[in-house]
Parts: C-alpha cells; sequence; structure tokens
C-alpha cells in the first residue's frame, strides 16, 4: 500500500543542480522533499575533481551570493586553489579549485542534512504525475507518490543513459549506476522536444603507479584565493600540487592506429560532444600537426590513490587505453582504476522552458543541469539555485523571477539556453557575455546578494556581513575621492612611491587608476593614511575583497559607466514582456518567417525575442507598436 | 508595463535632401529637444505650421543663415513629436554648420530612416505601409548590412572584408587567451600577434582614406579658391558658374563675403568659393575678410592658388596651411607671348580665366587631386554612415592598442577589439558570440 505524502517542492535528483535546487527551496522556505536513486552519492563529483574556471568561477561566485552552497562546500574541500588570468586583469580573471572529492561529497551532505525545511529520500522516480497540463507529483519505484505544487527535475547523465567504450555500450548513467529509463520514456511522452548528447570521461589511474619524476610540478598561487565570500583560508584543508605531462608521438601513433575500436569514429555514436572538452582521439584526428598535447594530473584527495588525468578523455577500448596511457611521460607502469568511457544521455531543448526554467508546456514542472543541454557542475549548480527558488515561489504564490544577462552570468546562460537552444553540451565562456567588464567574480556579491536577500535566500548573518563589506567599500571610497594629494604635502618617502610621473596634483581615489597601483600602495603614502577599517586576523578576507572593489572600480571606471548606460538602453526592451496570448498571425506587417521563429521560441520579453535568430529589429519595431496599440487600448 | 514613450527620448537631425545638389537644403529636427533648439537657433518660436522666413542664428550670436523654418508642435507632426524643419540654403557647407550646432545643443544625427520608425512607432502610418517601412528601419539587421556592403562594390568592398577578417583574428587569440589560460596561448607576448595588430592597424588606414574617396563621390568637394588681390580669383569663379550649365547655385552668403558656386565635373560634384585677395599689410575691412578666408580653409578639401602669370612676381604660397591640398593654377597665359614649355612646379596648370583655355587642365588637377580620377568605372559610394562606422571601429581598435601597449590590460584590449569588430558589423554584418567561439575551437586545440 502507497502512502501519499504532500511537500511544496520536489526535486529530483542529488547533483550539483538538485542539491542547490532542494536547499534553495527549502531556505526561503518551502517545505521541501530531495529524492535521490542513492544517499551515499549526493554531492558526488562525476567527472573532474574540479570546481571553478574561466566563466564557471563566475557563476560559482554567483551561486555564493544568492546563498548557494557550492562555494562554501569547495571552500571546506579544495586541496590546490587558483587565480586564472591573474595577469589579465580582474575582469576576467577566475578562481579554480582542485577537490578532494570525499570532502567535498561530505561538506554537500551536510549542508543538505543540516537544512530545515527539506526532507531526503532514496528512491527513484518513474513517472511525473501531471493533470490537465500541471504537475501534481510524482510517482516512484517503491511504490510511493508523493504530491507537490512545483517539482524540479535534475536527471544529469541518467536519462536514457548508455556507456560506451570501445565495442562495449551498456546502459549506465554513470560508471556504476544504473540510468533512468522509465523516467527517460516517461519524459519522452510529455511531447517535449528530446535529443541526445554525449560527453566523455579519461581513465582514472593509480596514483602509486606514476613517476612523478619527469612531471611539472604546479602548486596553488599564492596569496591562495578563496571560493565563498563568507570563506576564510583557514577553512581550506591541507594543500596539494597537482603536475602536468604530455603525450608522445607514440602516443598518438597508438590511437591513430586504433581508431577504428573507437565508438565515435566507428559511428556507433551520432550525438553531439563537446567541441571545447575533445576526446584524445578527436585532438589528434583534428590537429594532426601537433606534437604533444598537455595532460593535467590531478589528484582527487588526501586519502585516494587515483588520480584523475586531465585531457584524455577516450572511448577506446580498455586494452587500447592501456596502452597508450603507458606512452605518455611518467605514465610508463601507470594502472588504469576505471577506464574511461563515452557516455550518451538525453537532454530536452531548452527552448521548451519559460526563463525562469520552468517548462512551458507543463505547469509547476522545471529542469536544471545537464537536462537542459549543459555541461558541468558550475552551469548546473547555477540553473539549480534558479530551478529552486522559483518553484519555491510557485508554491507559494509568489512573482517568479530570473536574472537577466546584464546582471550576471547566471542570466546569460539562461538567456542562452532558452532563446538560442543548444547544438553541444552548453560550457560557460566569458565571452559570451557581453558585459564582462562589469560581471566579475569580485562583485558577485554587489550585484546579486540584495535581490536574494529579497528572494528570501540569505540568512541575517550573511547579510550582516555583506552589509558591513559594502559599508566599508562605500567609505573608503569617498574618503580617498575626497583626498586630494598636493605635491606641497608629499614627504620624500612618498615622492619614492609615486615616482618621477607624479606631476599633476589629482585625488587618492584617481591615482587607483594607474597600472600597477593598489589600495595598499596608495594607503601606504603618509598624505593618505590606513583605511578606517581595522585589519585582524578575524576579517582579513573581507578586507582584501574591499580593496579589490576598490581599484577594480576606479580602474573600470569609463568601461563600467559605458556598460551601464548600454544596459539601461536594453532594460526598456528586457522590461517589455510578451503576454501569452499575443497572436503573432494578427499582427500586420510580420513576414511569414518571423511569425514562425516568434511562434516557435514564444520569447518572453521582447529583449528576447530581439535575441532570436532571424528577428530583425524592423520585427521588433511591429512588436513594439503592436504591444503599445494593445496596452492603450486596455487603458481607455 | 512601462509607457511605451519612454522608448523615444532624445533628439534627432537630419538633413533631409540629397547632399550637394538643390538649391535648399531641408534640415529636419524630431524630439523634445526642439523646442530648446529653436530658442536657440531662432530665437523666436515661429507660429505652429506656418512657413516663417527667418535667421538662423549659431551659439555666438552670429547669423549662419536666413531661410525658411516651419514648426510642428507635437503631436502633429510627421512623426507624432515635435518637429522643426529648417529649408536652408543649398550646399553642404551651410547645411553642416547648421547641423553641428544643433547637435551641440543635445540632438544628435539620425540614423537611416529614423524619423520614419518614429512616425511608424507613434501610429503616424499606415500599418500597410509596415512591411515597405521594415525594410527602412532595420539598419544593424544582416539584410542590411548585406544592402550595404552591395553598395560598396570593387575594391572598396574587398578592403572592409579583409579588415573583418583581420580584426575576427585577432579576437580569436585575445578571446582564446582570455577563456582557455591554461592552454599556452598567452597573446600578450606573442610577436605575431603584435604584427598583426599592426598589419590592422594599416588596414584600417587604408580604407578610411579608400572610404573617404568613396564620400567625395556622394557628397562632393570644397574648393577655396586663393591669391593674392587681382590674381585673378573672381574671373575664375564667373567663368565656372558662366560656363558650365549645370550649375545649381549661386548665392552671396548673406553675412560673408565669400562668393561660392557648385559645378558639376564629370560627376564629381565640387563647390567653389572665392575669397578675398591675401596681403601683408591689410586694412580693418580687409582683415575681416582674410579671417574669413583662413576660417574657409580649415574646412575646404582642396585650395586653387590663383597667381597671375603675366608678372613675373615671385609665387607667395605661405598663406596655404601646411596640411591642405592645393592646385597651383597660373593664370593671364593669354597675355604670354609664347606659351611655356613645360611645368615649372608641381600641381600646377597653366590657364587663362579670360579665355577658358586650361580650364580642362585645371578639372583634371582637381580630378587628381581627390584622387577622384582613380575610382573608374566600378564606382563605389561610401555614405557618410559607412564612414562614421570605420572611423568608430577605428577609434577602439586604437584605444585598445594603448591599453595592450602602454597598461598590459588584455581584457581592456578584448573590449576595445569587440566594440571596433562590433562598429564595423554595422557594414559587414555582427558576427555572434557563439560564432566566434566556434572559430577558436577550429583554430586552437582546446579542452581538457
Amino acid at each position: 500500500m502507497a502512502t501519499e505524502k504532500k511537500f511544496d517542492v520536489i526535486v529530483i535528483g542529488g547533483g550539483h543542480a538538485g542539491t542547490e535546487a532542494a536547499t534553495a527551496a527549502a531556505r526561503a522556505g518551502a517545505n521541501t522533499l530531495l529524492i535521490t536513486h542513492k544517499l551515499s552519492t549526493l554531492g558526488q563529483m562525476s567527472c573532474n575533481p574540479a570546481i571553478g574556471g574561466i566563466g564557471k568561477g563566475h557563476l560559482t561566485k554567483e551561486v555564493d551570493a544568492l546563498g548557494g552552497i557550492m562555494a562554501r562546500a569547495i571552500d571546506v574541500a579544495g586541496i590546490q586553489f587558483r587565480t586564472l588570468n591573474a595577469s589579465k586583469g580582474p575582469a576576467v580573471r577566475a578562481t579554480r579549485a582542485q577537490a578532494d572529492r570525499q570532502l567535498y561529497k561530505k561538506a554537500i551532505q551536510g549542508f543538505l542534512f543540516a537544512q530545515e525545511n527539506l526532507t531526503i529520500y532514496e528512491d527513484s522516480v518513474e513517472e511525473l504525475i501531471i493533470k490537465n497540463g500541471c504537475l501534481q507529483g510524482v510517482k516512484t519505484t517503491k511504490g510511493e507518490n508523493f504530491f507537490a505544487k512545483s517539482v524540479v527535475l535534475t536527471t544529469g547523465t541518467f536519462l536514457g543513459g548508455r556507456i560506451l567504450f570501445g565495442d562495449s555500450s551498456q546502459e549506465g548513467g554513470r560508471a556504476g549506476d544504473a540510468p533512468s529509463n522509465r523516467l527517460a520514456k516517461n519524459i519522452r511522452s510529455l511531447a517535449f522536444r528530446v535529443s541526445r548528447l554525449k560527453t566523455g570521461t579519461p581513465p582514472r589511474l593509480r596514483k602509486d603507479s606514476l613517476n612523478y619524476d619527469e612531471m611539472l610540478v604546479q602548486p596553488g598561487d599564492e596569496p591562495r584565493p578563496v571560493f565563498s565570500y563568507l570563506g576564510k583560508r583557514a577553512d581550506h584543508p591541507q594543500q596539494m600540487d597537482c603536475h602536468i605531462t604530455k603525450t608522445t608521438t607514440n602516443t598518438h601513433d597508438i590511437i591513430r592506429a586504433a581508431l577504428h575500436e573507437s565508438p565515435m569514429y566507428s559511428g556507433t555514436i551520432k550525438s553531439v560532444g563537446p567541441r571545447y572538452c575533445p576526446s584524445i582521439e578527436d585532438k589528434i584526428i583534428r590537429f594532426a600537426d601537433k606534437e604533444s598535447h598537455q595532460i593535467f594530473v590531478e589528484p582527487e584527495g588526501h586519502n585516494s590513490n587515483e588520480v584523475y588525468p586531465n585531457g584524455i578523455s577516450t572511448s577506446l577500448p580498455e586494452n587500447t587505453q592501456a596502452d597508450f596511457v603507458r606512452s605518455i611521460i611518467g605514465f610508463e607502469e601507470a594502472i588504469i582504476t576505471q577506464p574511461g568511457y563515452a557516455i550518451e544521455y538525453d537532454y530536452v531543448d531548452p527552448r521548451d522552458l519559460k526563463l525562469t526554467l520552468e517548462t512551458k508546456k507543463i505547469s509547476g514542472l522545471y529542469f536544471a543541469g545537464q537536462i537542459n543541454g549543459t555541461t558541468g557542475y558550475e552551469e548546473a549548480a547555477a540553473q539549480g539555485l534558479i530551478a529552486g527558488i522559483n518553484a519555491q515561489r510557485k508554491a507559494h504564490d509568489l512573482e517568479q523571477w530570473y536574472p537577466l544577462r546584464q546582471n550576471s552570468y547566471m542570466g546569460v546562460l539562461i538567456d542562452d539556453l532558452t532563446t538560442s537552444g543548444v547544438s553541444e553540451p552548453y560550457r560557460m565562456f566569458t565571452s559570451r557575455a557581453e558585459y564582462r567588464l562589469l560581471l566579475r567574480e569580485d562583485n558577485a556579491d554587489l550585484r546579486l546578494t540584495p535581490v536574494g536577500r529579497k528572494l528570501n535566500l540569505i540568512d541575517e548573518q550573511r547579510w550582516q556581513i555583506f552589509n558591513k563589506k559594502r559599508e566599508m567599500i562605500q567609505a573608503e571610497q569617498v574618503r580617498l575621492d575626497s583626498l586630494y594629494i598636493h605635491k606641497a604635502e608629499i614627504s620624500e618617502k612618498d615622492k619614492q612611491i609615486l615616482g618621477p610621473e607624479y606631476k599633476k596634483e589629482t585625488s587618492a581615489a584617481n591615482l587607483l587608476k594607474r597600472p600597477n597601483i593598489s589600495h595598499e600602495i596608495v594607503t601606504s603614502l603618509s598624505v593618505v593614511g590606513p583605511p578606517a577599517w581595522e585589519k585582524e586576523e578575524s576579517n582579513i578576507e573581507q578586507i582584501e575583497q574591499a580593496q579589490l572593489q576598490i581599484e577594480t572600480q576606479a580602474k573600470y571606471a569609463g568601461y563600467i559607466q559605458r556598460q551601464e548606460r548600454e544596459i539601461q538602453k536594453q532594460a526598456k526592451h528586457e522590461a517589455l514582456i510578451l503576454p501569452k496570448d499575443i497572436d503573432y498571425a494578427a499582427i500586420q506587417g510580420l513576414s511569414n518567417e518571423a511569425q514562425q521563429r516568434l511562434k516557435d521560441a514564444l520569447p518572453e520579453s521582447l529583449g528576447q525575442a530581439s535575441r532570436l535568430e532571424g528577428i530583425t529589429p524592423a520585427t521588433i519595431s511591429l512588436l513594439l507598436l503592436h504591444l503599445k496599440k494593445r496596452y492603450t487600448k486596455k487603458i481607455a | 508595463m512601462p509607457e511605451n514613450k519612454s522608448y523615444i527620448e532624445d533628439t534627432i537631425v537630419a538633413s533631409a535632401s540629397a547632399a550637394g545638389v538643390g538649391g535648399v537644403n531641408i534640415i529636419r529636427i524630431s524630439g523634445p529637444k526642439v523646442e530648446e533648439i529653436i530658442n536657440n537657433i531662432l530665437r523666436e518660436m515661429p507660429h505652429p505650421r506656418l512657413a516663417t522666413h527667418t535667421k538662423f542664428f549659431n551659439k555666438k550670436n552670429e547669423p549662419l543663415d536666413m531661410g525658411i523654418a516651419i514648426y510642428f508642435p507635437c503631436p502633429f507632426s510627421f512623426t507624432g513629436e515635435s518637429v522643426l524643419e529648417l529649408h536652408a540654403h543649398g550646399g553642404m557647407f551651410i547645411g553642416k554648420a547648421i547641423i553641428d550646432e544643433i547637435i551641440a545643443l543635445g540632438a544628435r544625427q539620425a540614423e537611416a530612416g529614423e524619423f520614419t520608425k518614429r512616425a511608424f512607432l507613434n501610429g503616424k502610418l499606415d500599418l500597410l505601409q509596415a512591411e515597405a517601412v521594415a525594410d527602412l528601419v532595420s539598419s544593424g539587421s544582416k539584410k542590411s548590412a548585406q544592402a550595404a556592403m552591395r553598395s560598396l562594390s570593387g575594391v572598396f568592398s574587398n578592403l572592409i572584408e579583409a579588415l573583418s577578417k583581420q580584426l575576427i583574428k585577432l579576437r580569436l587569440h585575445v578571446e582564446a587567451a582570455i577563456d582557455f589560460p591554461e592552454e599556452e596561448i598567452d597573446f600578450l607576448t606573442d610577436d605575431v600577434l603584435l604584427t598583426e595588430i599592426q598589419a590592422c592597424e594599416s588596414s584600417f588606414k587604408s580604407v578610411i582614406r579608400g572610404a573617404k574617396i568613396g564620400q567625395i563621390l556622394n557628397d562632393g568637394i570644397q574648393v577655396a579658391i586663393i591669391g593674392l588681390p587681382n590674381a585673378g580669383k573672381s574671373s575664375l569663379l564667373n567663368l565656372l558658374s558662366g560656363q558650365d550649365t549645370a550649375i545649381v547655385t549661386d548665392v552671396a552668403g548673406t553675412t560673408r563675403d565669400i562668393i561660392k558656386t557648385s559645378i558639376n565635373i564629370d560627376g564629381l560634384c565640387a563647390e567653389f568659393f572665392d575669397t578675398a585677395g591675401f596681403r601683408d599689410n591689410p586694412k580693418t575691412i580687409e582683415a575681416e575678410g582674410i579671417r574669413r578666408t583662413n576660417e574657409l580653409l580649415k574646412v575646404v578639401d582642396l585650395a586653387i592658388w590663383v597667381h597671375d602669370y603675366s608678372e613675373k612676381n615671385e609665387i607667395n604660397k605661405q598663406f596655404i596651411p601646411a596640411n591642405l591640398k592645393h592646385i597651383l593654377a597660373l593664370n593671364k597665359i593669354d597675355l604670354l607671348s609664347q606659351m611655356p614649355d613645360k611645368m615649372k612646379y608641381n600641381n600646377s596648370v597653366y590657364f587663362s580665366a579670360h579665355t577658358g583655355e586650361g580650364l580642362d587642365d585645371l578639372f583634371k588637377a582637381i580630378k587628381k587631386c581627390v584622387a577622384y580620377e582613380t575610382v573608374g568605372d566600378g564606382a563605389f559610394t561610401a555614405r557618410t554612415r559607412h564612414i562614421e562606422a570605420l572611423k568608430s571601429a577605428f577609434d577602439h581598435f586604437k584605444v585598445g592598442q594603448k591599453a595592450l601597449h602602454e597598461k598590459k590590460a588584455g581584457e581592456i584590449f578584448a573590449e576595445e577589439i569587440k566594440l571596433s569588430h562590433k562598429a564595423l558589423g554595422e557594414i559587414t554584418g555582427q558576427l555572434s558570440d557563439d560564432e566566434l567561439l566556434g572559430k577558436i575551437f577550429s583554430k586552437f586545440c582546446i579542452g581538457k
């Protein structure tokens, strides 16, 4: 006899999307149920053991700024921290950390089990219960029926997952885990546009079988960055090094000779894989003139005897994998603990989603993560958070919320997905953001935490810390702005710091605009003096954040203003919502092509419509006129 | 629901007449600042919708021209906004001065089709006209970019294509270096990249040069006739205006002693200005004339220095600004007992304003001087819009170059190159971010 239980929100899946969705919904006050097929794999890193990187670090910090858990988990699980693009300016700098897989999982599970309003249940969902186009609940394998006003589906690669290497092909959602085939069938029956994508992983190697002497050591960066705005360096576990090695011409020969054994090249796999994450087979074929490819040898943790050789993802047969691995410098005696494989899975065309990540066809059903055609933990987490908060708001009859391209990478992600769909697994890059100089890692909290507070995602403690930091920044900016450095007041020591360049008298704030002049240097001038804040061990990270913020805002001042003007222009289009009942066929002057594209895409705002392929400014003008007439009529 | 009116809040201005032709130049201004502009330009509010004969003033209170003004208060106008129409004298010189004045008062140059677009958005046009209007307002779209490209046929279009490709190549490097820092594509220390930047810079320069020639085709040129008193400047102008039946206007400036005439030289529209003669110790009135001549020399494309060749005095070109192209016209050859054999001076022609002898040589020299003759049959026309796009692209490029060079600011370089490429996209069509990423992935072996 099946039991019946009622919740506000049900989240299916306990990966990076599911855990953020569940904690966000619960944090905002929804009575939430998280259903996972295996409690022990909650928060598991299925692919490489790292968080962050270019674009992805930005997303992680934005999730953190909205109270998410990913950044805080990596701060206690990170074994090597780096600042990428350190030399290229703060807008494109990104934090990346290697994770101890066990510590990461433990941290995520810690957040989950400590979360109020959250129930976690081990089972598989087989079917969605839908009535009149509205989601009612879910049915599980164990025969339970759970009911909720909204459901977030985060299936990762488990929907119809198929694992391939050599001529072996087996069903699976991840090495060692069964796929969700009944649910896949159920989703396919719901009139979503479902297709297949592909991704791959490298073989895992035994750490004690490798010879590190021949490899390049890659230590973490100093000063060591932290991820969360609440994070402390003191939280970091003991740090480890990564190593870099490379393939040899012998490696390439072995792979070339064995190509016919790869399902990618024999034609078994037809789905599309990511261009930026090619298999080693792909690299060797497509870039035949490159004599060597670098491989990052990433540790998996302190208590793990496994390493992750990043850069040789493959679907060749197991014995060929062993052959080519042993032709790599330092891997001569390597033992493979788990062969690499390619995995094919179902995804739903994200153009079937609203900007809130709710499906257009079924009210109350939200999708997040790889099911939407993305790849990456951070992309998944960002979507999970948005879907989770909207699921909660739907359940509580509150207005939906979504981020915009101009305020976050999250907005770029969601707009790209729902407007343009995907043709390969979607990954974030900074070049996707038109306002790159505004959307920085250093100001994600300033951009998003106030919104998060309104959405009930920010607890009192985080809010206090945030406000204190904001006040520190503002007070110091005001001080430096009004502090003029007169030549007569400059001491001999100051002269040395300022150099012979100091000719025109200017404010301390303007000094910051010069290259190589940091806040530290400016405040070391005796005419300027130290800032009002007290530097203590307990707030050192917050002070660093404030200093970076002050420097960055000064250096990018002109660009920030220009991009903000651009955004204001755009904002008008973003704020114009296209009503659901709009009849594109009835708008005179719209070309047939434009009508068709608008009907297919059902854009939500005029801004989104303007980014659709094949929609011209002329079409936008016609829509604008139509809206204007429509609203004038309503008012009259 | 925001009020849609907030969409259109700036004031636009443009000449509604084709450049360089027509005796009257209609300048149209539309938007909320029209009344303010009237206060400044006309000093008095004309009666709505009535043609009013009035002076047009600049901010120094000097009249620029005299003509007809018609004021259409909002919403009873073509665009549905307040509109002012100024019917000024033809020719670019006055027109440009008036438009510059209006822009200084807070208006901006209208984009192609923008008046019509506003009319449309304010419900002033029938919806059935929408299709036709659609083409007009789609500036910036791929379609209109294609149309723009078509109008830039031949060599110029190839140059623009090549420049666009160079910019894309630069962006590939820069964006790849930013998005894939672990792939060892470090553009900052890459000599190849510096070479590419330089190549790009020289392409920009040659394209802009080419575009200016194209613009000459479209807008015509202005030529100042200068020289010492009694060298035959006025005779030359009279000859020009009497000679050519294509005279389109012959107007004495309302406040200046510069007389002008426009003629068509084999399709090249040229406007000639007669000036007061230079002399070393001018009297007060003459001094004012010379001051105006010097002002004129700042804006013209070309000067003709007329010299009385029948008198053997020295040719004194000290009055010509150093960077102004000029032709030496050696006048009064009809008074010589025998023709000189060959040219003694560079860029010079012998002629007689009295008999008209040598006028063809003068025309040839003018065409050569502005490179008009090199245009040939496959002539292109570069519109002002194209040149503006090119200039804006080049400006961003230069700022980026400086940021990279002086501050090693790669991300700012990337931003400026992006803006530069975007500006060029007004002519070539835009490249989406995803297309750019695709190019990066096919060029560099990326990914772990």
